[in-house]
């Protein structure tokens, strides 16, 4: 279905899509968006580490790693 | 420290997110004489220095003589802490460290490669409403990346002075220390209340509400009441975490006010972090020119290869392997100085005074008993040295990345590798290092197993005991069975660690896995200057050691070895001696028989001496009661009778009374064991101190006459000393890390637990299995 949103680490290596919702529990939640991952914020998912975990992302021009279990619950857009 | 706070000396924070290159500017600002503290309470490093004044730096500066402080803040994201380190930083800033002045001046040093995420931080600062100065830093490597930042624009947008810099190679460095003189000296005013986030009007009201209830409260601030009602309102720990500092005034009026946010749909936890992101985000656009958006930086494509399935593997297990082999090989020139040294001054002391307990303390239990801690400097400065090329390289966040996953499915996390390959240094720096882990259940676990990493005071007991049992003979060819087995220790305790954070984990420490945030920084070209200060200032701390607890256990433990003395048993075996001697020169008495025996001791020692058998026999008997002598005044002192005290204990794992000494001694410093040995078998005398122990534990004998040091004793003894808890320093450490004693004697014990229990089941299954 195009347009509708996906966990993060369902995107393609190397591809860009926009955030479109945090499911992150509210006490992870508000760090997760000081490092600058908000709605609206345009996302890379860069690679996977050598064993499935975790992921790196590029957001807002620079690199991040997270939990793969983590980096699902950031739900995104493709455009 | 508390001399250079004092009075009105000008007091500058230095602040910014990690990866910033804070570190490198607060070198430049300071120059090497930065001092190192803690903050009481907590372990969190207090690095701060005075203001260095260069030649050039600006002729006319008129302030050139009034002293300046630089503080460097351990680096933060927001100051909505989710660490110590964040904490402390917080809390500095808001001026809640009673130690430490409030800043006359704060200077943020900016990361202008990422400028959005470091200006969330920097806005947060701004709004404190301190007399700021910025430090645009990384100027090229935004430039490598493509865009430009117009420090002018940049300035106006943020309404303080900006200094751009590329802190690593010294650009701007002489214009930011006459900028931090001038407008610490000066007394710069306070800079207007501002605000980055432009907030939904109902927010605004609830702010302005609590602003005005924290100057009511607290008349005299250092810092804007708006700022602080701002983060009051939307961070949900704070109240929570300082409800003795706001009073339940404030703390009914904030959960009041988030009421009424929620009744107007307002979420107060992130409305603050999407305004505050919005504007930032708009200062960016304004203030960058994109020159070619879409280039690939050159951590880009390093980290095609260092982060690479197969590749990053390959070069992360080649690095760990490069550093270990680097280590024992070039510290090994270091340590034979260190070794000759040692026993080149105890041979003048021993010499230039007349022998007597005087003589004995100071060249057996000072010069020899340091000297066999201090000869492992070589090895530790070398690991440092490696550890700070690591992390200041940006490699570490790499090696985090890789390791993640090997680490969370013991439940612990990617930042606990840093730790726990420190501790293969030391533990004490690894425990320091487990501040930057956020969760307290992940730290806590992380600081119980660091220990039982083989720290390099285990290695000079490997490398004895290992000498002494293990037969240097070669496995399937090619591999050494000492290195091997060596290698085995370093893994036993690898495994144990990680077996015991999984149980940790899932039993005392259960909780939430926590979240992974990691940042993976560009790679940069480490400052050799920067490098040997982090290598030097966390060697001092070994040296200190070995200067101080490592030198009064060795006094102690000389004194333990050494009385009570016994006039009985010296008295028993001068006359078995007499008796001895009389049998070859049976004229000769008093003086005049020491005197012969002395002669022929010489005589003996001539290659190539004539001598007649029953000389030879006489020489060897005399040599035996010495020996006897030593053994029965030992089995008398303090040490030998606590060595006997325990001996019911050790036995089931195969050791003697003497290892119990050992054992006792070192449970203080395990590198004591070595001295500690050297002590009980007397051979305070000999120069080449291991070469000479060694040859005599390989003679030692249990009273069946088989002998005492098999590979089986060895190896069972190795595995004690791999999950024993033998160190006071970490103790010590672990209870200031956590504030408690309950943690470190759980710690002490469950080590110790493990300790008997592994050595037991190798001794007993060992002879089961009908190995000796």
């Amino acid at each position: 279905m195009p347009g509708a949103s996906q966990p993060l680490t369902d995107l393609a290596v190397g591809s860009k899509a926009v955030v479109a919702e945090l499911k992150v529990t509210p006490e992870h939640k508000p760090r997760l968006m000081e490092m600058g991952i908000l709605v609206g914020t345009s996302v890379e998912l860069v690679r996977f580490a050598p064993m499935g975990d975790p992921v790196e992302i590029k957001v807002r021009g620079y690199h991040l790693s997270l939990r793969r279990s983590d980096a699902a619950l950031v739900f995104v857009k493709t455009e | 420290m508390s001399e250079v706070n004092a009075g009105s000396v000008p007091y500058v924070a230095l602040t910014g997110n990690p990866n910033s290159g804070k570190t490198t500017v607060f070198n430049a600002l300071t120059g090497l004489r930065a001092r190192v503290g803690n903050y009481a309470g907590v372990t969190v490093e207090r690095k701060e220095g005075r203001l260095m004044w260069e030649k050039g730096d600006s002729a006319v500066s008129p302030n050139r003589d009034t002293p300046v402080i630089i503080l460097d803040l351990p680096g933060t994201y927001s100051l909505s802490p989710q660490s110590i380190d964040e904490q402390v930083s917080r809390d500095i800033l808001f001026h809640r460290v009673p130690e430490v002045p409030a800043p006359s001046l704060v200077v943020i040093v900016l990361d202008g490669s990422n400028l959005q995420r470091n200006l969330y931080y920097a806005t947060q600062v701004i709004e404190l409403g301190y007399p700021t100065l910025v430090a645009l830093n990384m100027m090229d490597v935004a430039r490598n990346n493509g865009h430009e930042i117009n420090p002018e624009e940049l300035s106006q947008a943020l309404g303080v002075p900006i200094v751009p810099l590329i802190a690593n190679e010294g650009h701007g460095m002489p214009e930011l220390r006459r900028r931090i003189r001038d407008m610490a000296t000066r007394g710069t005013k306070r800079t207007l209340p501002r605000t980055f986030c432009e907030l939904p009007i109902p927010f605004g009201v609830e702010i302005e509400a609590v602003s005005a209830l924290l100057r009511k409260n607290t008349p005299q601030r250092q810092t804007s009441a708006d700022a602080e009602a701002l983060l009051l309102l939307s961070d949900e720990k704070v109240l929570f975490k300082n409800a003795s500092h706001y009073g339940v005034e404030v703390e009914k009026a904030v959960l009041q006010a988030r009421q009424r946010l929620e009744a107007a749909s307002v979420e107060w936890r992130s409305v603050a972090i999407e305004a505050r992101y919005a504007r930032v985000a708009a200062i960016d656009q304004a203030v960058t020119t994109w020159v070619d958006p879409n280039r690939e930086s050159f951590s880009d494509k390093a980290d095609r290869i260092v982060t690479h399935k197969w590749w990053g593997s390959l070069i992360f297990i080649g690095i760990m392997f490069l550093m270990f082999e680097g280590i024992f090989w070039f510290a090994s020139y270091p340590m034979d100085w260190i070794n000759a040294g040692v026993a080149w001054l105890a041979d003048r002391v021993s010499s230039s005074m007349p022998p007597g307990d005087l003589n004995s303390l100071l060249t057996s239990g000072v010069i020899k008993g340091v000297g066999a801690v201090v000869v492992f400097l070589p090895q530790i400065c070398l690991l440092f040295l490696f550890i700070a090329l690591l992390e200041d390289s940006g490699y570490m966040a790499r090696a985090a990345f890789l390791m993640d996953r090997l680490m969370s499915r013991v439940g612990l996390h990617g930042k606990s590798f840093i730790p726990m390959l420190s501790s293969f240094a030391c533990a004490i720096p690894g425990i320091m290092a487990t501040r930057t882990i956020e969760s307290p259940k992940d730290r806590l676990a992380t600081i119980l197993v660091a220990p039982l990493m083989s720290c390099s005071a285990r290695l000079p007991v490997y490398t004895l005991l290992i000498g002494v049992c293990i037969p240097a003979i070669n496995v399937l060819g090619v591999f050494g069975l000492q290195g091997l087995t060596m290698l085995a220790m370093y893994m036993l305790g690898i495994v144990g660690a990680m077996a015991m954070a999984w149980l940790f984990k899932a039993t005392l420490l259960k909780g939430e896995p926590p979240m992974l945030i990691l940042e993976l920084p560009p790679y940069k070209r480490p400052v050799p200057k920067v490098i040997l200060r982090h290598m030097w200032d966390r060697s001092r701390m070994f040296i200190k050691r070995a200067g101080t607890v490592i030198l009064g256990i060795n006094i102690l433990l000389w004194f333990l070895a050494t009385y009570p003395k016994s006039p009985e048993i010296k008295a028993k075996f001068e006359s078995d001696r007499s008796v001895a001697a009389t049998t070859v020169f049976p004229a000769l008495q008093g003086a005049a028989l020491e005197q012969a025996l002395t002669d022929l001791q010489v005589k003996f020692a001539q290659p190539q001496a004539t001598t007649n058998s029953a000389e030879a026999a006489l020489l060897e008997k005399l040599d035996g009661l010495e020996k006897q002598k030593q053994g029965e005044l030992l089995r008398h002192s303090f040490a030998g009778r606590m060595g006997l005290l325990i001996e019911p204990l050790i036995k089931p794992l195969g050791f003697d009374w003497k290892i119990g000494i050992g054992i006792i001694g070192s449970f203080a410093a395990r590198e004591v064991f070595v001295s500690t040995m050297s002590t009980v078998y007397n051979l305070g005398e000999s120069d080449e101190v291991t070469k000479d122990l060694e040859d005599t534990l390989r003679d030692q004998k249990r009273e069946d006459g088989s002998t005492l040091y098999t590979p089986l004793l060895g190896v069972t003894l190795m595995v004690f000393y791999v999950f024993a808890l033998q160190c006071v320093s970490t103790v010590a450490v672990v209870r200031r890390e956590t504030n408690s004693w309950k943690w470190p004697i759980f710690q002490w014990a469950y080590m110790l637990v493990l300790a008997w229990g592994l050595a037991f089941i190798t001794f007993q299954g060992g002879k089961l299995l009908g190995l000796q």
